[in-house]
Formats: C-alpha cells, sequence, structure tokens
C-alpha cells in the first residue's frame, strides 16, 4: 500500500486528522489507567484470607445486662455452638479477616525496640480455633486447651507466651526461615513462636495503610472476656444452610440478656469487605465502555465525512484500475496512521496520568504491558470503526468519474 | 433579534437534515455532561461546610505530648496527633480560655428502654457523644423539647441525657420525653432534651470513629457522667508510649479526645494558639512532653481537609467524568466540522449573496448552541439517573446525593459553554470559505 498519497490526503485535513488524533490519545489514556484500578480492584477482592470461606459464619455477640460472668457464659455459648448438627467447631474472638476493625500491633526481635520489626494484627485463639476457621498449618503446631488464657479487651499485653504466626509475618521477622521456636516481642512481652499457618489476612482491605501487611497476623491463645467479641462457627462443607439461624435460636435459648447481630456468612463479609472497590470497578468499566463508544462513533462520523468528500477522486481512482479493495485499504492505513501516531500521544498520556495519580490517589505504578495492551485496543477499535466508511466508500462506482460534480 | 430568530430556524434545518449525526452529538454532550454533574454533585456534597455559620470560628487544637522524635511511636512524623490525652483535655476544658469550649469521645452502649404502650421494647446498643455542655451552643444543635444540660451538670457527674430526634420517634412515638428516664448500661439517664433533625455532613467534629458521613448519634451524656458509669467507649485509641494502660484511660499516654474551642476573632484565635504553645512548653520544662510544643489549632474546614475526609475515590470519579467530557468534546469538535464544511456549497451562496464572516460564524455558533441545549437537556437526565444509581449505593452519604438548583442550572450552563467551545473551530472554518470559489466548483 503505498503512503504517499495517503499522506497528501491527510495533508489537506490536517484539523480532522489532529482531531482524531487527539481523541483517540485521550481514550487510550483514559483508558488504560480505568482498566488498570479495575484489574487491581478485582484482583485484591479475590485474595484468599486463609479461612475455609464457604464453610464459615461469624456472629457479633454483646451482652448488655449487667453480666458478671462472661467466661460462664461464652463457655456455655460454645458447648451449644459445638453441639449443633452439622458445625464443626466453634471459638471465640476479637476479630477476623475482612471484618474491617480489630487490633494492630508491632513484632519485635528485641525488648524495647525502637522501630518495629513487622507490623502486624493480633487475634485471639483458642485450643478450638484452626478447626473452626479451616486454617492450614504449614509447620509447628497448635495451641493446647491448657495454653489458654483468659483476656479483657483493654488488656495491652498479652497474658500468654505462646504464639502462631502467619508465613508472611515468620518470614519478615526471619527471613532465614528459622521462625519456629523462636523468641520475639509482642507489645514488650516475650513469647515463643509455635506455629506456623499458611495464609490468614488482616481485617483490613482496601486501605492503603493496611495493604503494606495484609498477610501478616499473629495469633495468641487468649480467650476473650468482653461485652462484645465473635463468635466463628464452621460448618461441615455444603451444611452452612440453616445453621446460621440454628446458631442464633440456640444462643437467645441459653441468656437472653443479649444483642446478636452482623450474622454474615464469609461469602458476605467478602462481598461487604470489597463493596466500594468493586462499585467503584463497575463505574469505570461503565465510563470505558461508553467512552469507547463515543470515540468509535466519532471515527465513523469523520471518516464518512472524508468519503463524501472524496466520492469524485474515489471514482476517478476506482476508473483508473483500484480495486475495491485498494479503496478499503487507503482509509484502513489512513485510520492506522492515525492510531499509531495516537497510540504514541496516548501512551504518554497515560503514563503521565498514571504518575500523577501515584503522587495524588496512593496509586501503584501501571506496568508499560497495560500501556501496550491499550495501545494495541485503540489501533484495534480504529480498524473496526473506519471498516463501515471504508466499505461504503469502496461501493462508490467507477463512472462517477465521468459524471460532473 | 429576527437575525438571531432566523438562525434558529437554519440550526433546526440543518439539524434535521442529519438526524443521526445530530443525535451523536447531543448523546455525546449529555453523556459527558451527565457523568461530570454527577460526580460534581457528589464531590460537592462531600466537600460541604457542615456549619456553614459558625465553622469559621470553631477549631481544633492538638498537641505534642509524644515521646521525642527518635522514638518507636514519633517515627518522623511531624504532625502531632489527632486526638488529646484526657489530662490535656481536661486542662484545656477546665481552663476556660475559649469562648466555648467542649470534650468529647464516641461511646456505644446498650440501652434497655421501658415497655412503650405496655409493649417491651427489645435492648440494643446506640451510638452515642460522650461531651460536655458547650457542645450543643458551639455546634448550634436545634432542640425539638427541652434543653441542653448545664456545666453545673458535668461537674456534678448529673444523670442526664440528650437524646436524638429518631431515638425520641423509636422509644416514645415522637412526644416529649422530658423527664423520662433511659436505662443506659449500668445507669438511669433523666432525659433532658430532645434534638430535631440534625445532621451535620460530614460529621466534623468527629471523623476518627465510625465514618464521616453517616448519621449524627442518638444518645448525648455529659461526658464526666459517662467516665463514672463507664459507658463504652468506640473511637480509636491511639497510645504513644509502651507502658500504656489503657483500662485506665484518664492517666494513660494515649489520644482518645475529640476537643473543639469556639473563638469569635482572629486575635482570640491567635491567643489561643499561644496559650496552647506556652501550655505545651510548661509541660516540656517539666518534662511530661518530651518533644518542643508542636501545636495546631486549624478551624473546620482547615480540619476536614487536613484530614481528606473526601474519599480518593471520588474525587478521582470527578477528575474521570472531566476527562470523559474532554473526550466527548473532542469528538463534538470534529462531527460538527464535518457537518459544517460538508454544507460548504451552501455557505459560499449565502456568503455570495451577501451574508458577512460574521453572520455566519454565527449562524453556525447558534446550531452549536442549540446541540449543547438539547445535549444539557439530556444530560440533566442522565445525572438524574447516575444520581439515582447512587443513591441505591452503599455508601453512608448516599442518600443525600440530589441535584440542587445550583446543578441543575449549571448543567445547563456548561452543556451550552461546552458546544459553544465545540463549535468555535468549526465555525470559524465555516465563515472562511469564500463566496466565488464556491460558486466556481458549482
Amino acid at each position: 500500500m503505498p503512503v504517499r498519497p495517503i499522506l497528501s490526503a491527510m495533508r489537506r485535513n490536517k484539523v480532522g486528522a489532529i482531531l482524531i488524533a487527539l481523541q483517540m490519545a485521550l481514550t487510550l489514556a483514559i483508558l488504560c489507567n480505568a482498566l488498570f484500578i479495575i484489574h487491581q480492584r478485582l484482583h485484591n477482592s479475590e485474595r484468599p484470607t486463609g479461612v475455609d470461606e464457604d464453610n464459615v459464619f461469624v456472629m457479633l455477640n454483646e451482652w448488655i445486662g449487667d453480666t458478671q460472668d462472661i467466661k460462664s457464659l461464652q463457655q456455655a455459648d460454645l458447648a451449644a455452638l459445638r453441639q449443633l448438627p452439622g458445625v464443626v467447631d466453634a471459638y471465640p474472638t476479637n476479630s477476623y479477616p475482612l471484618s474491617g476493625g480489630g487490633w494492630s500491633t508491632g513484632a519485635d526481635l528485641a525488648l524495647g525496640q525502637k522501630h518495629a520489626t513487622a507490623h502486624t494484627t493480633d487475634y485471639f485463639a483458642d485450643d478450638h480455633a484452626q478447626d473452626a476457621l479451616g486454617l492450614r498449618l504449614s509447620a509447628g503446631r497448635w495451641f493446647n486447651a491448657s495454653e489458654v488464657v483468659d483476656r479483657g479487651e483493654n488488656d495491652e499485653k498479652p497474658p500468654s507466651n505462646a504464639l502462631i504466626v502467619t508465613r508472611a509475618l515468620a518470614d519478615k521477622l526471619f527471613p532465614d526461615g528459622t521462625a519456629l521456636g523462636k523468641t520475639i516481642y509482642v507489645d514488650d512481652t516475650a513469647q515463643t513462636i509455635v506455629g506456623i499457618v499458611e495464609h490468614l489476612q488482616t481485617p483490613w482491605v482496601s486501605s492503603s495503610w493496611a495493604e503494606g501487611f495484609i498477610e501478616n497476623a499473629l495469633l495468641q491463645p487468649n480467650r476473650i472476656i468482653a461485652q462484645r467479641y465473635y463468635y466463628i462457627v464452621r460448618t461441615r462443607p455444603g451444611q452452612i444452610g440453616t445453621v446460621p439461624a440454628a446458631a442464633q435460636k440456640a444462643l437467645l435459648a441459653l441468656d437472653k440478656e443479649r444483642v446478636i447481630r452482623n450474622v454474615r456468612t464469609f461469602a458476605e463479609v467478602r462481598a461487604k469487605a470489597y463493596r466500594d472497590d468493586r462499585g467503584f470497578a463497575i463505574i469505570l468499566a461503565t465510563v470505558c465502555a461508553i467512552l469507547i463508544a463515543v470515540t468509535a462513533f466519532g471515527i465513523v462520523g469523520l471518516t464518512s465525512f472524508w468519503v463524501t468528500q472524496r466520492r469524485r477522486q474515489i471514482g476517478i481512482r476506482r476508473a483508473l484500475g483500484a480495486t475495491r479493495r485498494a479503496i478499503v485499504h487507503h482509509f484502513q492505513t489512513e485510520n492506522l496512521i492515525i492510531a499509531v501516531a495516537a497510540a504514541a500521544v496516548g501512551a504518554g498520556l497515560a503514563i503521565g496520568l498514571n504518575i500523577w495519580m501515584v503522587s495524588k490517589f496512593e496509586m501503584l505504578r501501571m506496568p508499560v504491558a497495560v500501556v501496550i495492551g491499550g495501545a494495541a485496543a485503540v489501533l484495534g477499535l480504529g480498524q473496526i470503526a473506519v471498516l463501515w466508511p471504508a466499505l461504503r466508500a469502496s461501493s462508490i462506482p467507477p463512472a462517477l468519474a465521468t459524471r460532473a460534480a | 433579534m429576527s437575525m438571531i430568530a432566523y438562525y434558529f430556524r437554519l440550526a433546526l434545518r440543518s439539524l434535521r437534515r442529519n438526524p443521526v449525526l445530530s443525535a451523536l452529538m447531543m448523546v455525546a454532550i449529555g453523556v459527558g455532561i451527565g457523568a461530570s454533574i454527577t460526580t460534581l454533585t457528589v464531590l460537592k456534597l462531600l466537600s460541604a461546610d457542615p456549619l456553614p455559620q459558625k465553622s469559621a470560628v470553631l477549631y481544633y487544637p492538638q498537641l505534642d505530648p509524644r515521646g521525642s522524635a527518635s522514638t518507636k511511636s514519633g517515627a518522623a512524623n511531624a504532625e502531632p496527633p489527632d486526638q488529646l490525652s484526657y489530662i490535656d483535655a481536661m486542662y484545656l476544658l477546665n481552663a476556660h480560655r475559649a469562648d466555648r469550649q467542649a470534650v468529647m469521645a464516641a461511646g456505644n452502649f446498650a440501652l434497655r428502654p421501658d415497655p412503650v404502650n405496655g409493649r417491651a421494647v427489645k435492648g440494643f446498643f446506640a451510638d452515642a457523644r460522650e461531651t460536655s455542655a458547650d457542645f450543643f451552643a458551639m455546634f448550634d444543635v436545634p432542640f425539638l423539647y427541652g434543653s441542653a444540660w448545664t456545666a453545673a451538670d458535668d461537674d456534678a457527674r448529673a444523670r442526664v441525657a440528650v437524646i436524638s430526634k429518631a431515638l425520641n420517634d423509636k422509644l416514645f412515638g415522637g412526644g416529649n420525653s422530658i423527664g423520662r428516664t433511659l436505662p443506659a448500661g449500668r445507669g438511669q439517664l433523666r432525659i433532658v432534651g430532645v434534638l430535631r433533625d440534625w445532621r451535620p455532613t460530614p460529621r466534623f467534629y468527629d471523623i476518627e470513629s465510625r465514618s464521616s458521613f453517616g448519621d449524627a448519634e442518638q444518645v448525648f451524656v455529659p461526658f464526666l457522667t459517662a467516665r463514672e458509669l463507664k459507658l463504652g467507649l468506640d473511637g480509636s485509641i491511639n497510645c504513644w508510649s509502651n507502658s500504656a494502660d489503657i483500662d485506665h484511660l484518664e492517666t494513660a499516654d494515649c489520644g482518645w479526645l475529640q476537643f473543639w474551642v469556639e473563638l469569635d476573632t482572629p486575635a482570640k484565635a491567635h491567643e489561643y494558639l499561644d496559650f496552647i504553645g506556652a501550655y505545651s512548653a510548661e509541660q516540656h520544662a517539666k518534662g511530661r512532653f518530651e518533644r518542643a510544643p508542636n501545636v495546631r489549632l486549624r478551624s473546620v474546614m482547615e480540619w476536614l481537609d487536613y484530614k481528606r475526609v473526601v474519599p480518593g475515590d471520588v474525587r478521582l470519579q470527578a477528575w474521570l467524568a472531566l476527562g470523559f467530557l474532554a473526550v466527548c468534546l473532542v469528538n463534538t469538535v470534529g462531527l460538527l466540522l464535518a457537518k459544517f464544511l460538508r454544507r460548504a456549497p451552501e455557505i459560499g451562496v449565502r456568503r455570495a449573496l451577501g451574508a458577512s464572516r460574521r453572520a455566519v460564524f454565527l449562524q453556525f455558533l447558534t446550531e452549536a448552541g442549540l446541540i449543547g441545549l438539547a445535549g444539557g437537556a439530556l444530560g440533566l437526565l442522565l445525572a438524574l439517573a447516575g444520581l439515582w444509581v447512587v443513591r441505591q449505593q452503599p455508601a453512608d452519604y448516599a442518600e443525600l446525593a440530589h441535584l440542587d438548583l445550583a446543578m441543575f442550572a449549571a448543567t445547563f450552563a456548561a452543556a451550552v459553554v461546552a458546544a459553544l467551545i465545540a463549535g468555535a473551530l468549526p465555525a470559524w472554518r465555516a465563515c472562511q470559505i469564500p463566496p466565488a470559489l464556491q460558486l466556481k466548483a458549482n
């Protein structure tokens, strides 16, 4: 395909070509960044928590009476929950992954360190917690019943000395992989790592503060003695169905002086935790779709105009022996030249926009592959949009050349 | 005037001649404007002044009692903590150096109400504000029944409460409940005031706890009363010493209280800043504050800005919508150019018949403006639809998203201005077409 006649034709239509190129470049810049954000949000919302999510549900239990002996009430609750048909195990805790609220602390290698070696969340656990969450232990052991001690919600220092950490936290503290059996300091209290779990996320997601240590969790053999805490219950595979309702009924039958709320399956917990991210991804996707449509129709409109403008020239070229295919190729090549120029400018704009957003909105840097993919998509979009006007051009009869305008 | 009407008729005729192209341009402008107005309405809602009549005279003092910058908690953060410790907050409260001052904390505790009309009401947890008497006058809180408690009630740790209209409706069927009792936690509170609907947006006075755009609290209790009754706290507690004992918050090195002052003149604000600076210097000299005085006194809007209450996603959406509008405008420029130049023969004839360049320019600009008006109408419908979608979202500000009159007018103005900008270049190109050449070619 000779490019020279196309270029000279474009020179006669500079403004139109520049407008199409500008529109494609802006579209590329917005599209790349929007798609990158969508990818980020959806990717984040699918990360596993380490919990057996299909079979676990949670409930928030709040004692509203003048409750003196929370421990015995709690033990009665747990006995009832563990006896329910379909239930594997249950345990009480201060927080759980994706809950949105919990404890954070620092894990140190020495006493009185100035900067914490690792940030981590701090979960309460007992001897039943592993089965109740469905956690996979990759080294060491779980807590025994005799290790589990009472802890109020305001006890800053852990009353226990055994600790289970996640693989990520273990590797952060001891990069050489020797964490098991080591002593670390949490809230200036010596703790021995007795076990390592594969995965367990923090309660916080979609916050730039917590993203840095989302896989860092430690479990302490502590029984939460407080007005308000969660019960985590795991059911046998596929049997979750009516268990949450039965569990609530069983607890209220034991003692009415309480409020049970936020009863959620883990699927609901996950949906709630990533609600805003998913909503934002949907908005962005809608904008992208409309943007693509607007740009495509813009290309169709302008190219159609050029076709109308050049009807006579096209007729003459056809009369001089140009095939229909050659006419279609002319407009396709023309669009390709514009699109390549647009892609070059748009890629620069996309990267600039990303750098600006990184500085303003705590965003990650966009990989170059996204820009290349976006550029390819915009080139493809141009080719698809130009096809209809190009086909119309190719159907201009050669006889047109013989007629006066 | 008659010329304008004539241009108007020409424009209508022209738009009808290419219905698809005309519709395409109107849709492009409409979609761009609709998206921009929707996101800007939400942005405006979220960055609004929560208390326009008073926000300029309300200030949030911050002190820096943390360890020296080299310690763990200090970690190179130059800004003082967001909340005050009990010792500092009570000192500022009792100093009475501002026109008004109030200490406050977010609370959440069980209410176990008496039966209503013989029907038992289930106990529930209510969000509360544990504060001092000036809170109500300082923030212009409107009362439906009764009034605020007094400073004497604060000191006496009186068992009193002010409740929201919503809670009054729920517990007392909306009647005058002054003097009724409210069993809260382990105590009995006597209701002294019922509020009218009150929902400062954002809830500027405490953006640390809960969400910044949610409802105001249901129960207001004197701070010292709440401490004495051990009513539950619900805010964040940040401690700057490892030995902090959060079971005894009255003495702990932890920030957990918000504190607001009213200072009616800039001179008073200046004095107050000096006052908290001097207090810090004194505490530093005593060794209680390890750092040299590091104080702030931010007004309401400065505080909201500093705390970045407008979610990043909302700002990002607004930018995105404006970028989208830019693409739509470039698109419209291109289409208008094509449309106008296609009518070159007609322009040539009009020019030959004596129409000035100005007349041709105005004629095409009128057509562009007309497209803008139609696009604006479409944009308005889309903005209404967009805001409806926003209201269906689970965000806690969602229900407040409505198009106001200013935004309604702005929609049309923006659409017409956008279309005129988009039309200027094509109209200018069109009016450059020389008369003679076009006559010859025909």
